[in-house]
C-alpha cells in the first residue's frame, strides 16, 4: 500500500454552485423507439419488404409498357415469359401491370380506411372518454349499436344506395363501421390517462379540455394507435380482396388483388400462377403489415423503457 | 450483551444487474452476521442496495439478468446458501427464512382465500393432511391477532383492508416457524396507526419465538424503536453499522449524520433549513474509484476521492468506513473526535 | 398567533362536501361538512390516514372537482358563481403540487413545454420571454437551464418534483395546495425539496395548504395544523399547541403513533394503540366518526356527532369531552 501523505487529508468539501446540472446523454422517446425497433431484425425486414411492395404499386405498372386495361387476343392465357413476366389473364391483360395496379387499389383501400377509422376512432374516443358520464354514456351505446351491425349488410346497403362499386364507396363501407374498434381501444386507454397527475395539473393551469385532449391525452395514446394503425391495414387489405372476391368490390376493367384472384379462380387448374401471384402479394402485405405491428408495439411500449 | 448464536453470515456479497446498457453493480462487497432473536435493521435510500440484499439471501433474484458475482457467500448453518441445489433450497425458503414484501396486495394470490395461502404454505414444508392444515392456518391467524380468524380464513385477500393483509402476510411467513424474517419495508405501505401495530406484532412475534429479523427500510423512525442493530448503506456498500444507539447518538459517518439530520424533530419548532444533501448517489453502472459518498460529504477530502475507504472498528461492533477516522485526518468535531484511539 | 387581528382570510371554506357516486346506491363522503380558513401568507398543514379525503379536500379546493355542497370563497370571492371565465383566471391564482414525480410530467413533453403550458394560458408572451422565464424558474428551484429540453424520464424523483414546482410557480399563483409533495421521495431529497419550498414562499409571498401524512413534516413547515379523519376535519390548531396538547383522542393516537427517530424519546414515548381499523368512508358511523376506536367513546358519542367548536381561541376541536381532556390537562 502506497504511503498517505498529509496533503490528501484536508476537507475540500463539495463543489457546490447551487444548481444541478445533468450528466447523461438525451435522449428522445421517438429517437429511443427507432433504436429498439432497429435491434428488432424481423420487423425490419417486414419494413423493408413493405416499403418494397409499396413503391411497386406505385411504378410496377410503368415499368412493362403495358396499359391495365389493354387487352390482346392473340396472346390469352400466357405462362410467365420476358414478354409477359408474370403471364397473361384470359383476355390477354398483362398480369404484371394488373398484379400492380391492383396492388395500388388494394393499398389506398388499406391506408385510406384505416386513416380514416383511426382519425374519427382517436376523436370519438378521447371525447368520450374525456367528458365522461351521460356523454360516454351514449357514445358508446351508439358504438355498441353499430359494431353488431354485420359489415356485409352495411357494404351492400351502400352499394344499393350509391349505386356505384368504385373505391370511395369501399372506403365509405368499410370505414361506416370499422372506427368503432379503435374508439373503444382509445376510450380506455385514455380512462387510465385522464387520472394521471399530468392531466389533473393541466386542468389545474386552466388549460382548456379541447388542448388537454389534444396535448396530452392524444400523443400518450400514440404509440397505441400506431400499433393499431399497422394492424388495422391489413385487415381492410383482407376485407376489401374478400369483397371483391365475392363480386361485391371493385367492378372490371378496374381491379384489386381480390379482383384479380376471384377472376383466376375459375381457371385455376390450367393457370395455377393467376391465382397465386396476386394471392402471395396479399400475403406478403399482410404478413409484413402484422409483423412489423408487432415490432412496433414493443418498440413504443413505455414498459420497456429503463 | 452475552454470547451471541451466530444465524447467518454473509461474506463478500456482490449482486450485479445485467442491462443492456452495461453492468450495474448493485450490491458491492457486503459482510454481515445475523445473531439469534436480534432486529437487525439494513437502513438506505432508493437504489442504495438494500432490498437487493435482502432478496439475495433468499436468492429471490432471476439470472441472467441479476447475477451473483463469484466469490459471494451466504453461509446458513455451515452451508453455503448460493450453492444449494434446489431442494434444498426449497427447504431453506418458508422452512428457515420467511420473507415479508412491502406491497401485501401483490404478495398475496387475489384468487385464494387467505385461508387456503397459509395452508398451502403450511402444506409445501410439513407432511399433514388438508383438513389439519386448514386448522393450522385458523392457528396462525390467531398469532397475528387477526380478530374472528375462523371468518376471516375464508375471505378472499381484497375483502381485507391493508393492515389485516399485512398479517396475512405475516402469517404465512411464519406459517412454519422459521429462524429467520426478512420484512422488507414492511410497514411502507400502511398508516401511521396501522404501522404501529404491525410493528409491535413483528417484536412481540420475536419475543415469543427468538426469531431473528433482518428490517429493511428507509424510515429512520421505525428503525430507532425496533431495531437492535443497525446497519446504514449507500451505494451498494455499507458504510456503517453498530447498535442503535451508537448510531443515533454518535453517529461517525458523515452520510448516517445527514441523514439523521435531514429528518425534522418533532421537538424543533424553529423554521430554519432542515439540514439536506447536496446532490443524487452516484449511477451504480459506473466503477467507483474513492467513497462512493465523497461527491456529497462535506467534509470530502483528495484521499476519499482516490481510495475506497476501509472499514474501521471502533469496537462493540461499532465500525464505520471513512476516512475521517483515519489518524491523519483533521478533527472535525464529534464525527471523529475518537479517531486515534480508534486507529 | 400574536398578531391575530392583522391576518387576512384568502381561502375561506364553509360547510365544503365532496361526495362521490360508487356503483349503485352507495355514495363515498370523501369530504363531510369541512369548515376552514386559510390566512394570507402562512402554510396550514392537513394530516391524516389514507382515505381520510384530505387529497380530495385539496382538489377540490382548486376547483379541480366540483363541490357537492358549501361554499369556498377566494380573496374574498365565492368561486361557485364564477364564469368560466373567472374561474380560468382563478385557476391563475391557485396552483397545486402533486405527489407523485413520476405520474405528473407528462412523459412526451420536454421540461420546457411542460413549465411553458400555464404561462401560455394566462400570459401573452413572445418565444424568447417564454424561454428566459423558464430559464429564470429552473434557476429558482435549482436547477440549470441546461434541463430545459430534456423529458422528465431522464430525471431523478427530486428533480422532477421541482420541475412540479416550477410548473406551478410559472403562472405566479398566490396560493399553492402541496399535496404530499415529499412522499415519494427519499430522506435527504425530502428535506431538499421542503427547504425549497420554504425558500419558495419567503420570495414569493405564498399560501400554502400542505397535505401530508408525514406528521413530523407537517410540523416542521407548518403555521397551523388540521386533522382529518373519515372526510372531517377533528382539531385545528396552531402547530405547537397541536403536538403539546392536543385535545381530540384521535389527534393524540396519531401523534403518539409516529415512530420518532430517537431511541430514547421514542421509549420514553406513551404509546396509544389504537385499535380496529379505519372504516370505509361508504358506510361511516353515525354519531362520531371516530367512535369506533376511541378509547373514550360513550353512547352520546355513538348516537350524535360533534361539530366542530373554537375551544379556546385559534382552537378547534370536534369531540363530546374535550372540555374534560382541557381541563384534565390543566
Amino acid at each position: 500500500m502506497e504511503e498517505l501523505s498529509q496533503e490528501q487529508f484536508r476537507i475540500i468539501g463539495i463543489e457546490d454552485n447551487g444548481t444541478e446540472h445533468s450528466a447523461r446523454k438525451k435522449v428522445g422517446y421517438w429517437q429511443d423507439a427507432w433504436r429498439r425497433l432497429r435491434a428488432n431484425k424481423i420487423a425490419m425486414a417486414a419494413l423493408v419488404l413493405l416499403i418494397l411492395l409499396l413503391l411497386m404499386t406505385i411504378i410496377g405498372p410503368h415499368l412493362t409498357g403495358y396499359s391495365y386495361e389493354e387487352m390482346d387476343k392473340a396472346s390469352k392465357n400466357l405462362p410467365p415469359s420476358a414478354a409477359h413476366w408474370f403471364g397473361t389473364d384470359e383476355l390477354g391483360r398483362d398480369l404484371f401491370t394488373r398484379v400492380w395496379q391492383g396492388g395500388r387499389v388494394s393499398m389506398i383501400i388499406g391506408l385510406f380506411s384505416a386513416a380514416v377509422s383511426t382519425l374519427i376512432g382517436v376523436l370519438y374516443g378521447s371525447i368520450s372518454a374525456f367528458f365522461g358520464g351521460v356523454v360516454d354514456n351514449i357514445m358508446m351505446r351508439i358504438v355498441e349499436i353499430l359494431i353488431s351491425i354485420p359489415y356485409l349488410i352495411i357494404v351492400i346497403l351502400i352499394s344499393v344506395i350509391t349505386d356505384s362499386k368504385d373505391l370511395g364507396t369501399m372506403i365509405l363501407a368499410l370505414t361506416l363501421t370499422g372506427w368503432c374498434g379503435t374508439a373503444r381501444l382509445i376510450r380506455g386507454q385514455i380512462l387510465q390517462l385522464r387520472e394521471q397527475e399530468y392531466v389533473l395539473a393541466a386542468e389545474a393551469l386552466g388549460v382548456s379540455p379541447f388542448k388537454v385532449i389534444l396535448k396530452h391525452l392524444i400523443p400518450n395514446t400514440l404509440g397505441l394507435i400506431i400499433v393499431g394503425v399497422t394492424f388495422d391495414i391489413p385487415g381492410y387489405i383482407f376485407s376489401e380482396t374478400f369483397l371483391s372476391y365475392i363480386g361485391l368490390g371493385i367492378q372490371a376493367p378496374a381491379t384489386s388483388w381480390g379482383a384479380l384472384a376471384s377472376a383466376a379462380q375459375a381457371n385455376f387448374r390450367f393457370y395455377p400462377y393467376q391465382l397465386f401471384l396476386p394471392s402471395l402479394m396479399i400475403a406478403l402485405t399482410m404478413l409484413s403489415f402484422t409483423l412489423l405491428g408487432d415490432g412496433l408495439r414493443d418498440a413504443l411500449d413505455p414498459r420497456m423503457r429503463h | 450483551m452475552e454470547q451471541q448464536e451466530k444465524i447467518l453470515e454473509v461474506k463478500n456479497l456482490r449482486v450485479n444487474f445485467n442491462t443492456y446498457a452495461g453492468k450495474i453493480q448493485a450490491v458491492r462487497g457486503v459482510n454481515f452476521s445475523l445473531y439469534k432473536g436480534e432486529t437487525l435493521a439494513i437502513v438506505g435510500e432508493s437504489g442504495c442496495g438494500k432490498t437487493v440484499t435482502s432478496k439475495a439471501l433468499l436468492r429471490l433474484y432471476q439470472p441472467p439478468l441479476v447475477s451473483v458475482a463469484e466469490g459471494s457467500e451466504i453461509l446458513y448453518d455451515g452451508q453455503d446458501v448460493l450453492k444449494m441445489n434446489k431442494k434444498q433450497l426449497q427447504a431453506y425458503r418458508g422452512r428457515e427464512v420467511g420473507m415479508i414484501f412491502q406491497d401485501p396486495m401483490t404478495s398475496l394470490n387475489p384468487t385464494m382465500k387467505v385461508g387456503d395461502q397459509i395452508a398451502e404454505a403450511l402444506r409445501i414444508h410439513n407432511k399433514i393432511s388438508k383438513k389439519e392444515a386448514a386448522v393450522l392456518a385458523v392457528e396462525k391467524l390467531r398469532l397475528v391477532d387477526i380478530p374472528n380468524p375462523e371468518k376471516r380464513a375464508e375471505c378472499y385477500p381484497h375483502q381485507l383492508s391493508g393492515g389485516m393483509r399485512q398479517r396475512v402476510v405475516i402469517a404465512i411467513a411464519l406459517s412454519c416457524s422459521p429462524k429467520i424474517i426478512i420484512a422488507d419495508e414492511p410497514t411502507t405501505a400502511l398508516d401511521v396507526t396501522i404501522q404501529a401495530q404491525i410493528l409491535d406484532l413483528l417484536m412481540e412475534i420475536r419475543e415469543k419465538t427468538h426469531t431473528a429479523i433482518i428490517l429493511v427500510t428507509h424510515d429512520l423512525g421505525v428503525v430507532a424503536n425496533f431495531a437492535s442493530r443497525i446497519q446504514v448503506m449507500y451505494a451498494g456498500q455499507i458504510v456503517e453499522r453498530g447498535s442503535t444507539r451508537d448510531l443515533f447518538y454518535q453517529p461517525r459517518h458523515p452520510y448516517t449524520r445527514a441523514l439523521l439530520d435531514s429528518v425534522p424533530k418533532l421537538s424543533s419548532k424553529t423554521h430554519g433549513e432542515l439540514y439536506s444533501l447536496k446532490g443524487t448517489p452516484p449511477d451504480l453502472i459506473l466503477e467507483l474509484k474513492g467513497c462512493p459518498f465523497a461527491a456529497r460529504c462535506q467534509y470530502c477530502m483528495p484521499v476519499c476521492q482516490e481510495r475506497m475507504p476501509e472499514e474501521i472498528d471502533l469496537g462493540e461492533g461499532h465500525s464505520v468506513s471513512c476516512w475521517l477516522q483515519h489518524p491523519m485526518a483533521p478533527d472535525v468535531g464529534p464525527l471523529n473526535d475518537g479517531r486515534k484511539a480508534g486507529a | 398567533m400574536e398578531q391575530e387581528t392583522l391576518r387576512e382570510p384568502l381561502l375561506e371554506v364553509e360547510h365544503l362536501s365532496k361526495h362521490f357516486k360508487m356503483g349503485g346506491k352507495s355514495i363515498l363522503k370523501a369530504v363531510d361538512d369541512v369548515s376552514l380558513t386559510i390566512y394570507k401568507g402562512e402554510t396550514l398543514g392537513l394530516v391524516g390516514e389514507s382515505g381520510c379525503g384530505k387529497t380530495t379536500f385539496g382538489r377540490t379546493v382548486i376547483q379541480l372537482y366540483r363541490p357537492t355542497s358549501g361554499s369556498i370563497r377566494f380573496d374574498g370571492r365565492e368561486l361557485g358563481t364564477l364564469k368560466r371565465k373567472e374561474l380560468v383566471s382563478f385557476k391563475k391564482d391557485a396552483q397545486i403540487i402533486f405527489q407523485d414525480p413520476y405520474a405528473s410530467l407528462d412523459p412526451r413533453m420536454t421540461i420546457a413545454e411542460i413549465i411553458a403550458e400555464g404561462m401560455k394560458v394566462h400570459f401573452k408572451l413572445s418565444p424568447a420571454e417564454t424561454e428566459r422565464k423558464i430559464a429564470s424558474l429552473l434557476e429558482k428551484v435549482g436547477l440549470g437551464a441546461d434541463y430545459a429540453n430534456r423529458y422528465a424520464h431522464e430525471l431523478s424523483g427530486g428533480q422532477r418534483q421541482r420541475v412540479g414546482i416550477a410548473r406551478a410557480l410559472a403562472v405566479k399563483p398566490r396560493f399553492i395546495v402541496c399535496d404530499e409533495p415529499i412522499s415519494a421521495l427519499d430522506v435527504s431529497i425530502q428535506a431538499q425539496v421542503i427547504n425549497l419550498l420554504i425558500y419558495l414562499q419567503r420570495e414569493f409571498g405564498l399560501t400554502y395548504l400542505f397535505i401530508s401524512h408525514d406528521l413530523s413534516m407537517v410540523q416542521y413547515i407548518s403555521d397551523r395544523i388540521g386533522v382529518m379523519y373519515l372526510g372531517s376535519l377533528m382539531e385545528l390548531t396552531d402547530n405547537q399547541t397541536l403536538y403539546s396538547r392536543p385535545l381530540h383522542p384521535y389527534t393524540q393516537a396519531l401523534l403518539s403513533a409516529i415512530p420518532v427517530a430517537d431511541p430514547d424519546l421514542g421509549q420514553a414515548q406513551n404509546r396509544i394503540k389504537l385499535e380496529g381499523e379505519i372504516p370505509s368512508p361508504i358506510h361511516q358511523p353515525k354519531g362520531c366518526k371516530f367512535a369506533p376506536r376511541c378509547r373514550f367513546a360513550s353512547e352520546k358519542c355513538q348516537a350524535e356527532r360533534p361539530v366542530l367548536r373554537e375551544l379556546e381561541p385559534g382552537h378547534f376541536v370536534a369531540c363530546h369531552f374535550a372540555e374534560q381532556f382541557q381541563t384534565e390537562e390543566a
